[in-house]
């Protein structure tokens, strides 16, 4: 029994990497991938380095 | 919040800033500890004692330090990556200063001796529930962000840190079943050799989830986010949080070489350990490879310095841990300072660097800024703590191999060569080495300190509004 859930453990394994380097998988990836860059960071806020010169 | 929505940064905020307040306490702690080593008269009374500041040093610098770093980067990432604001906003209030009062508590309780002696658990049971409900709280505000997301994908940073959430409530919840006796004592539900595997499980995976899976989600965020570009291979992102996630959790019974546990246990654990080599790998040139085609960024942008470099740190600690698992070489570094060494080697080089940069990378934007008041101020922290950390670790494992092969050597006759406080005596100039690392790494913290106070004085607190999402711009 416990040999078995090892060997499956393993095989769901080789499961993911095969599906994690599929062709299918490529596209979603990629746009996973640049979802850090999907919106700006930065602030809006008008010209805060004027702020912090009159503070 | 209905009409004009913006991102809750208020729960952020306070998390970054306590990170460096933290930071400089259980460094601080740590500092008078490692003196204490070097001029025994500094134990001067027994709350101050060095067995009882230990404690307090690892769990100010783990769970204040690296706990505050964690909840301020995952309630960001968390955010931005799934474009919607907290989930239960009340709620994340609460695991702010939840985990705050959990930290005062701890900073009474141990010094004082109230302690369960068990590493990195040492809390009693009050605290021990406390716990249990502030980190509840902190995994329905994070599920519940993504459950609202308004992505299809949920970015792998977001995996990272929800993989640290669930394994960190199943470890301490399971070891810290106890029965307690009074308010300020219990007894562990477990006995003997399983008490002390559960605990290793416990302490092994606090450092696998903890101080690992927590910021390597860290990393996939911050690093592509400074560096300006997308990760090196999102497909091996997805496979190294998968190996990481089958692998971790046998390695435990490496910390119980040569005792009463099983010989077949101690090999699993060894073994699982070996291969952790791995996936650490895999994710540590991932970090780094982020940077390919824009190296030049490290020289101008101290931020990336101390990510990069953590990411260093990161695989030297995850080459030489799989290393000291090995039964024949934790023969020779068990009980020593090397120990000592390669935990903070990982802990200062990987977790403390990584969580400076991405706080570098916070503080500013919780202001309206575009960056730190002194980006000079950024690069002398960054070269004063890679010193400290390098004089940290070198002393360490010098002092530790020596002590190894003292306690080993014996006479032709069978007798041993050395006493043990002879081993204690040739310590003595590494511990003042280390002393001086410490001393660096903690005097960066106070720069860091400084150069936040200066970016925040006179600004206004600032949410950015919520953004639907956009084409990348990059």
């Amino acid at each position: 029994m416990r040999s078995i859930l090892t060997v499956l453990g393993f095989v769901c394994f080789l499961g993911i990497c095969l599906w994690a380097y599929s062709k299918s998988a490529k596209q979603g990836f990629d746009e996973a991938a640049q979802l850090p860059f999907t919106d700006d960071d930065l602030p809006v806020r008008k010209d805060p380095d004027q702020q912090r010169k009159e503070g | 919040m209905q009409s004009q929505a913006t991102y809750n940064y208020k729960v952020v905020r306070q998390f970054a800033i306590m990170t460096v307040v933290w930071g400089i306490v259980g460094m601080l702690v740590g500092v008078i500890v490692a003196a204490q080593l070097v001029w025994p008269e500094l134990n001067f009374a027994e709350w101050f004692h060095f067995g009882r500041l230990r404690p307090l040093h690892t769990n100010a610098v783990i769970f204040a330090f690296g706990g505050c770093a964690l909840f301020a980067t995952s309630y960001y990432v968390v955010q931005r990556t799934n474009h919607v604001p907290l989930f239960a906003p009340k709620l994340a209030s609460f695991t702010f200063w939840g985990w705050q009062l959990i930290i005062v508590l701890a900073a009474i309780t141990l010094p004082l001796g109230i302690t369960t002696s068990k590493e990195y658990a040492e809390l009693e049971w009050p605290i021990d529930i406390l716990i249990a409900v502030v980190w509840v709280s902190y995994a329905i505000v994070f599920f519940g962000t993504i459950a609202k997301r308004k992505t299809s994908h949920i970015y792998v940073a977001n995996w990272f840190y929800g993989a640290f959430i669930l394994a960190v409530a199943l470890l301490h919840i399971v070891n810290s079943a106890a029965i307690p006796v009074s308010l300020t004592k219990s007894y562990s539900a477990y006995a003997g050799v399983q008490d002390a595997m559960i605990q290793w499980w416990y302490g092994h995976n606090a450092v696998g989830f903890f101080l690992t899976a927590g910021f390597l989600g860290m990393m996939y965020y911050f690093v592509p986010k400074q560096a300006d570009r997308p990760v090196y291979s999102y497909r091996l992102s997805v496979v190294h949080f998968w190996a990481l996630i089958f692998t971790y959790m046998w390695a435990g019974p490496h910390h119980l070489h040569y005792t009463a546990l099983p010989d077949w246990t101690q090999s699993v654990g060894m073994i699982f350990s070996l291969i952790l080599l791995a996936p650490s790998w895999g994710g540590m040139i991932n970090g780094i490879m982020t940077l390919s085609g824009a190296w030049h960024k490290l020289r101008t942008d101290p931020i990336l310095k101390f990510l990069i470099t953590s990411l260093s740190f990161y695989g030297m600690s995850t080459f030489e841990g799989p290393m000291m698992s090995v039964k024949t070489v934790n023969a020779l570094s068990h009980y020593t300072d090397w120990t000592v060494g390669h935990v903070h080697s990982g802990a200062l080089g990987w977790v403390a660097m990584v969580s400076i940069g991405a706080i570098y990378y916070l503080l500013p934007r919780m202001y309206g800024k575009t960056e730190m008041y002194s980006t000079k101020l950024i690069t002398t922290h960054f070269w004063i703590a890679t010193i400290g950390v390098v004089l940290y670790i070198a002393s360490m494992w010098i002092a530790g191999v020596m002590q190894g092969l003292m306690w080993r050597a014996t006479n032709p006759d069978g007798t041993l060569t050395y006493s043990f406080v002879e081993s204690v005596k040739a310590s003595y100039p590494f511990w003042s080495i280390r002393l001086l690392g410490g001393v660096l790494f903690l005097g960066g913290m106070f720069l860091m300190f400084y150069n936040m106070v200066k970016t925040i004085a006179g600004q206004k607190a600032y949410s950015a509004p919520v953004v639907a999402p956009q084409a990348a711009h990059a």
